[in-house]
């Protein structure tokens, strides 16, 4: 659906968009992940073709973004970072209008109109001032307006951002809900919204993508390790450091464990992290030396990998080997970064 | 098609915000005041001419309404950086023009959508005007016909200024910067005119063409010279073409 190769973007002084290649399959919904000023917005905007790339080119449903970019403009559908709303319409005639510029058909516009407002829930506020909405309503009067003409993909710059938690999962919600009709790029810097929403994860890093697959395999190949966190307490009395040593001690020797990170203990509890080697499933072996020894089992749980660890790791990398044609973000991203 | 769309949701949204009525009650008082006096002046005038014996009345055409368009086409210098400072400006501060550019709009579908919905409300703010022009044919007896091609001049002119408002306007994202520089050119075009009156040189010549109110002139005497209907046209058209360059800029540097 999306086809992305070399796309760059340059400025008089900076590069904001560094030779950036990717795919995208029609019905996924991908995220597009990176700290702030990373690049997310000027590719977005490229693809939207609200600015020309410098180099390489961008494909949507088959056309090209700068020899075609009318084509482009009636299949996507785009909501920038704050919603492009204008405050003194209504609710309704702002859909109307959009959808008139979208190029609905005006005999279908009304019902088309109807069946936004209600996929977005804004029913309700139809004959509202947009400028006297809260700002949930406004993010989702921004989001009935990317799909009001019913485009092929939906591009998204940060659509939760701004919003308080509750907005938030309604939005993700809604998000999802439109995933399958819609391929969907959406961008954020929140790693969580990733992880609650995408399939793909796509990491951009000055400029660059550092990473791109999906949820699983990337933390997977990231990590070899399986990590777990263990809270223990004792059988009477307060955590002493002999008996937190001790604990760490038959923690260390359960088979498969390769490491025990003591945390700070606290109210009389002992925390660790434990590593282990993949695929060993260490979680029941650890609850059995712990119930064998007499001590109370508190908590017990895989922690994985978190996007957040992930992310750093990459970011991280890009810093430090900025200067050598490959880093350490895996097979895909090195091939990317040489071409 | 979508040029009307774009227009009439810009008009909306000048009749939904204080300029519209802002700018027509401005209008209205000072046109009035324009009027009123020149009605005093013509009466007190005629009244003389009589007193001195003179048998042919005082030409109606010539002492008010060629007055009165000439400080209207003045007062349009005013008026016009207030409708065409927020067209683009307004757009860019709130990030809309992201919306309108897009969609699956042609720039000059966008450009000449604006430039008419600040037209429609410049005629507006002319046909106040009109009903002054009115109390003229109850009490009196005007020819109507110069005071048509004196309108249609006006109608130009302005056009001309809002096609250079609508750029400026595309320049900017902050609204007063672009209304003050907007007012800054409108009065620039037409101080332009003044050094004609020191200097007949060919340089000089050419400065006072560039002025949008020394084509004026002849319209409210008037006269309709196809020359001062072309200067109007054309400049309508340079100041469309300024737009959508700066328009496309908008996307290189965006």
């Amino acid at each position: 659906m999306i086809k992305v190769e070399g796309l760059t973007k340059r400025y008089a002084r900076n590069v904001a968009v560094d030779h950036i290649s990717f795919e995208v399959e029609k019905g996924q919904i991908v995220g597009f992940l990176g700290p702030n000023g990373a690049g997310k917005t000027t590719t977005m905007r490229m693809l939207t073709c609200f600015m020309p790339p410098t180099e390489g080119s961008a494909t949507v449903a088959g056309f090209d973004v700068r020899e075609n970019p009318m084509e482009v403009k009636r299949r996507i559908g785009y909501l920038p970072e704050t919603p492009p709303v204008y405050p003194e319409m209504e609710v309704i005639e702002y859909l109307d209008f959009v959808g008139r510029i979208k190029g609905v058909p005006t005999a279908n516009l009304r019902s088309r109109i109807d069946e936004v407002m209600q996929k977005t829930a804004i029913g309700d506020v139809r004959n509202k001032e947009i400028g006297k909405l809260s700002k949930g309503y406004r993010q989702r009067v921004g989001l009935a307006q990317a799909i009001v003409h019913n485009p092929d993909v939906l591009i998204l710059d940060e659509p939760t951002s701004g919003l308080d938690p509750h907005q938030i999962i309604e939005t993700r919600d809604l998000i999802k809900g439109l995933a399958g009709d819609h391929t969907i790029i959406l961008s954020t810097h929140i790693l969580p919204e990733v992880e609650a929403t995408c399939q793909r994860v796509m990491i951009i890093n000055r400029g660059k993508l550092v990473a791109t697959d999906t949820m699983e395999n990337l933390s997977s190949r990231l990590h070899g390790a399986e990590t777990v966190a263990v809270e223990v307490l004792p059988k009477d009395g307060s955590a002493s450091p002999e008996w937190v040593r001790s604990v760490q001690e038959k923690l260390e020797k359960v088979a498969g464990v390769s490491r025990v990170i003591a945390k700070d203990a606290k109210d009389s509890r002992a925390r660790f992290t434990v590593e282990s080697q993949q695929g060993s499933h260490v979680r029941p072996e650890l609850a059995r030396a712990v119930i064998e020894s007499g001590w109370q089992l508190n908590e017990l749980h895989g922690m994985g990998l978190s996007l957040e660890e992930i992310f750093l790791e990459l970011t991280a990398s890009t810093y430090e080997t900025k200067s050598e044609p490959t880093s350490e973000a895996g097979p895909q991203a090195a091939a990317e970064e040489t071409k | 098609m979508n040029t009307f769309t774009i227009a009439r949701r810009e008009l909306s949204s000048y009749f939904r915000s204080p300029i519209a009525y802002g700018v027509m009650c401005f209008f209205a008082l000072i046109t009035g005041f324009f009027f009123y006096s020149a009605v005093r002046f013509f009466l007190q005038q005629s009244l003389q001419a009589t007193m001195m014996g003179q048998s042919v009345p005082l030409n109606v055409n010539e002492w008010v309404v060629r007055n009165v368009l000439s400080n209207i086409s003045v007062v349009g210098l005013f008026i016009i950086p207030m409708i065409t400072m927020r067209l683009f400006a307004e757009e860019k501060r709130t990030g809309t023009i992201e919306l309108l550019v897009t969609s699956p709009l042609r720039d000059f579908e966008i450009i000449l959508g604006k430039w008419l919905a600040a037209f429609v409300l410049y005629l507006a703010v002319l046909g106040i005007s009109v009903l002054d022009m009115l109390v003229l044919f109850a009490y009196g007896n005007p020819d109507w016909r110069p005071m048509a091609v004196g309108y249609l001049g006006l109608i130009l002119q302005g056009g001309c200024l809002l096609a250079i408002g609508a750029f400026i306007s595309s320049t900017t994202r902050n609204q007063i910067v672009a209304g003050v520089a907007t007012f800054g050119v409108c009065l620039l075009l037409w101080v332009l005119d003044w050094v004609s009156q020191f200097d007949s040189s060919r340089l000089f010549m050419v400065i006072s063409y560039l002025s949008v109110t020394s084509h004026f002139d002849s319209f409210a005497r008037g006269v309709l010279d196809s020359k001062d209907a072309v200067y109007y046209v054309s400049m309508i058209i340079f100041g469309l073409f300024l737009t959508s360059r700066s328009m496309e800029s908008i996307r290189w540097r965006a």
